[in-house]
């Protein structure tokens, strides 16, 4: 049993984490003050006998400061927020060296697409596999998602990625694995009755690995 | 104008009797009509209720033999009594369907926005009561015929209850055809019903104030009622809108939604959302209203900064409004309005804190009264403070990343939800029975209830933030299947354990209030001392409340002021005329 975000597996992880830490900081301070205080005002407010209520409309300053802080807080927040959200999902954030996959979603499977030997999706030796995605450690990798049917939300926890697959749109999405092993690709966003079964594996591999699969595929063994 | 305005109140005194249709069935009565809403939506509170405990099963026990799931047609469970994915999608679609629509939103805005803002502002009636009437007749049609999904073939529909297309407008991919096409009618028709009420509650607040209460001078409840009522104008009309286009993508053939014929599968997102947002607004603001009159009366203290709670409910709906975009950081839309969306989304943090330090302030050195409706009052402010937070998380677009469409944003909406409108209906049901029913509901049992709900309800909704963290998807049928799930499942169970029981206190709610109807305490004229214009009428109010238009002499909470102490109280009603005050001016028109 986890009580914390799945264990890091990309390079989104850490600023991902951190962030998710600090907000976890501040709300924990803000929760504190708020619970704490309530408390407290209930005790020492609770109504007795010959107790009168100090009788004020509210105090300008007070209402300042309360207002001040939040606001100040969450812009920061904002800007700080912005800086990763455009370096994980802005549309010029995929790096120029990464290798893509076609990832296709339908009711309730995950067709992956294989560049190859050649490396370069859309020539005559792409190969699909269903339900098994295949990628290299410590490479960039961009999934170019499609869907055939209804919206499907590629997920991969430990990578602290997420992406809705749209019909009609075509959409990229990039990570950098960054620790070998077999994870879990689950659909994210209910898209009838099979949602809950809608999953693959995922393998990172080494490199050589990586290239004793390809050539293990290209030799006959794909689907 | 002021003959004008005596005729016609003479002869709203002038109520001939009435058969029992008239005055219970078919009752232009603004107070009948709340009393209507509240039994029809505590039904469907019900209903969506046991909906909630049959999802708790499955996630809880799957695979197990649901107990008396065997009286389900085996379109819904398998022959041993195991709940089928299908319905499972169904039940999640349904429950929140039944929660939003016609559970917290009737009971928050058909139930007190009829009930209060006429008697809060001094007026006799709704400014169009037989549309009133209409109102409540059409929310009830939508609702039966919602629920006659069930027993149509193959049942209701199976997309969730933000009904994302292509999913519901194909039956080859839902499953559903007769189901979906009731789920739209029965939304079109429940939007006429909003709509009809919101224009009635803005107007009756615009023209029907009584003399002397100025907009400054009304309480917040009421002002929380009627922003409430401007978003749902602006809101409802849309959804009704991408319904009606649902409706014939389903029915005609057209491809508003579907992306093969030259449609658009974001469309709907957009359009939904553009209602669904500040329908989340429309289900706290009035609770934040009535919780704020209701923290003044227990506190024994004017409310903390009254015109910056003002400026903050209209803070928030103007933003609540332009933040639809944050259900939508994972779709597929151009990552740059998620930026803008991020930031709108974070500012609705600071008139949320405005408002939870005000109604601290509000409780800071007062003279603390714990009556049941001010105990879960507090809880509605304790619960809406995780609620509001947790929502920075998802805000945060980076963040939102991993979380979003998990059961993070599960416990998240619930501890608005339920931690917030629903404490702020307990307390709210119970303040304002005396004025309905002319009884007291059982306070002891009340505090029982309160105490118990507040530790289950935590108990549900707290570990849901752990499980969502831990990456659960929402909406899925068995997350036994996925390997980093399996260690989380004792916890799955435990909050079963709590839904159970959380489900089971609240019948002690349904006894008190059904129980207390017969036999609860006779109430007294103003049960609670508060200052409000409707304590100074009878309890129950008779049809038409004021046998002449009151006069309001002052703001709705003067507790504890020199003036009341002068008279050897602690509050000071908005309708007692002091011999310094001065008779307000008739009001034009009236």
């Amino acid at each position: 049993m986890r009580w914390w975000l799945p264990d890091a597996g990309s390079t989104f992880a850490g600023p991902i984490d951190s962030l998710f830490l600090a907000i976890l900081i501040i709300t924990g301070i803000a929760l504190v003050v708020v619970e704490v205080g309530l408390v407290a005002f209930l005790i020492r407010y609770r109504g007795r006998p010959g107790r009168k209520a100090f009788y004020t409309h509210g105090s300008t300053r007070a209402e300042v400061i309360w207002t001040a802080i939040p606001a100040v807080t969450m812009v920061a927040l904002g800007l700080i927020s912005n800086h990763y959200w455009v370096l994980i999902k802005g549309r010029s954030s995929v790096p120029p060296n990464a290798y893509h996959l076609g990832v296709h979603a339908k009711q309730f499977e995950w067709q992956v697409t294989y560049p190859g030997p050649d490396g370069k999706l859309g020539t005559a030796d792409d190969f699909t596999v269903r339900n098994q995605l295949h990628v290299v450690v410590n490479q960039p990798t961009a999934v170019e998602l499609t869907s055939e049917d209804a919206v499907h939300s590629f997920f991969v926890p430990e990578w602290r990625l997420k992406q809705d697959a749209v019909p009609g749109m075509h959409i990229t999405a990039w990570f950098q694995a960054t620790k070998t092993g077999q994870f879990e690709l689950g659909c994210a966003e209910l898209c009838g009755m099979g949602h809950y079964r809608m999953r693959a594996r995922v393998f990172v591999h080494t490199p050589e690995d990586y290239k004793a699969w390809l050539a293990q595929q290209a030799a006959g063994g794909s689907e | 104008m002021t003959t004008v305005a005596h005729s016609r109140t003479d002869a709203h005194a002038e109520h001939a009797p009435m058969s029992f249709w008239r005055k219970y069935i078919f009752s232009t009565d603004h107070k009948i009509i709340g009393i209507q809403f509240l039994f029809v939506s505590l039904f469907f509170l019900l209903v969506g209720g046991i909906l909630a405990m049959q999802i708790r099963w499955q996630l809880g026990f799957p695979n197990t033999p649901m107990p008396g799931g065997k009286i389900l047609p085996e379109t819904y469970i398998a022959s041993n009594g195991v709940i089928l994915p299908e319905y499972y999608v169904q039940l999640v679609t349904m429950h929140g369907t039944f929660m939003i629509f016609f559970a917290i939103m009737p009971l928050l805005v058909g139930v007190y926005a009829n009930f209060l803002i006429p008697l809060k502002i001094g007026a006799h009636d709704m400014a169009f009561p037989r549309i009133n009437m209409w109102s409540f007749w059409l929310a009830l049609l939508a609702g039966l015929i919602m629920l006659a999904g069930f027993f149509v073939p193959n049942g209701p529909p199976r997309c969730g209850w933000t009904m994302y297309v292509p999913c519901s407008a194909r039956s080859d991919l839902s499953g559903v055809t007769t189901g979906q096409l009731l789920w739209s009618v029965s939304i079109v028709v429940l939007g006429l019903s909003s709509v009809m009420g919101s224009v009635n509650y803005i107007t009756t607040v615009i023209n029907h104030r009584a003399p002397g209460m100025t907009w400054f001078r009304m309480p917040l409840s009421v002002w929380a009622l009627f922003i409430t009522a401007i978003l749902g104008v602006l809101a409802l009309p849309v959804l009704q809108g991408a319904a009606i286009m649902l409706l014939f993508d389903n029915v005609l053939g057209t491809h508003f939604f579907d992306p093969v014929a030259g449609g658009q599968a974001l469309l709907w997102q957009h359009l939904f959302w553009f209602f669904g947002h500040p329908e989340v607004y429309i289900l706290i603001l009035p609770a934040m209203g009535m919780v704020s009159d209701i923290i003044a009366n227990g506190s024994r203290k004017p409310i903390f900064g009254y015109h910056s709670m003002v400026f903050a409910i209209i803070g928030i709906a103007f933003l609540g409004w332009i933040v639809w975009g944050h259900h939508m950081f994972m779709s597929g839309m151009n990552p740059t309005l998620g930026s803008t969306f991020m930031v709108s989304t974070l500012l609705i943090a600071v008139p949320s804190a405005v408002k939870v330090f005000n109604w601290m302030g509000t409780m800071w050195r007062g003279n603390l009264r714990f009556h049941v409706p001010m105990l879960n009052a507090i809880g509605f402010v304790s619960m809406f403070t995780i609620g509001g937070l947790s929502g920075i998380f998802m805000a945060a677009t980076p963040v939102d990343i991993p979380l979003h469409d998990t059961q993070f944003i599960v416990a998240h909406i619930h501890y608005v939800l339920f931690g917030g409108s629903l404490f702020a209906l307990f307390a709210a049901i119970t303040y304002w029975y005396p004025k309905m029913f002319g009884r007291m509901m059982n306070p002891g049992l009340g505090k029982i209830h309160f105490w118990l709900t507040f530790v289950a309800y935590n108990l549900t909704f707290f570990p849901m933030h752990i499980i969502g963290m831990g990456g659960q998807m929402r909406r899925i049928y068995d997350p036994t299947i996925y390997d980093f799930l399996k260690p989380q499942q004792p916890l799955n169970e435990f909050i079963s354990y709590a839904a159970f029981a959380l489900f089971a206190i609240q019948f002690l709610f349904a006894f008190n209030f059904l129980w207390s109807l017969k036999f609860g305490q006779k109430a007294p004229q103003n049960p609670w001392d508060d200052n409000g214009m409707e304590w100074s009428l009878p309890n129950p109010a008779p049809h038409g409340n004021w046998e002449r238009t009151p006069n309001v002499y002052r703001g709705p909470y003067e507790f504890s002021s020199p003036e009341a102490e002068a008279r050897g109280s602690d509050f000071l009603p908005q309708y007692v005329k002091l011999p310094t005050d001065r008779d307000p001016a008739p009001a034009a028109g009236h």
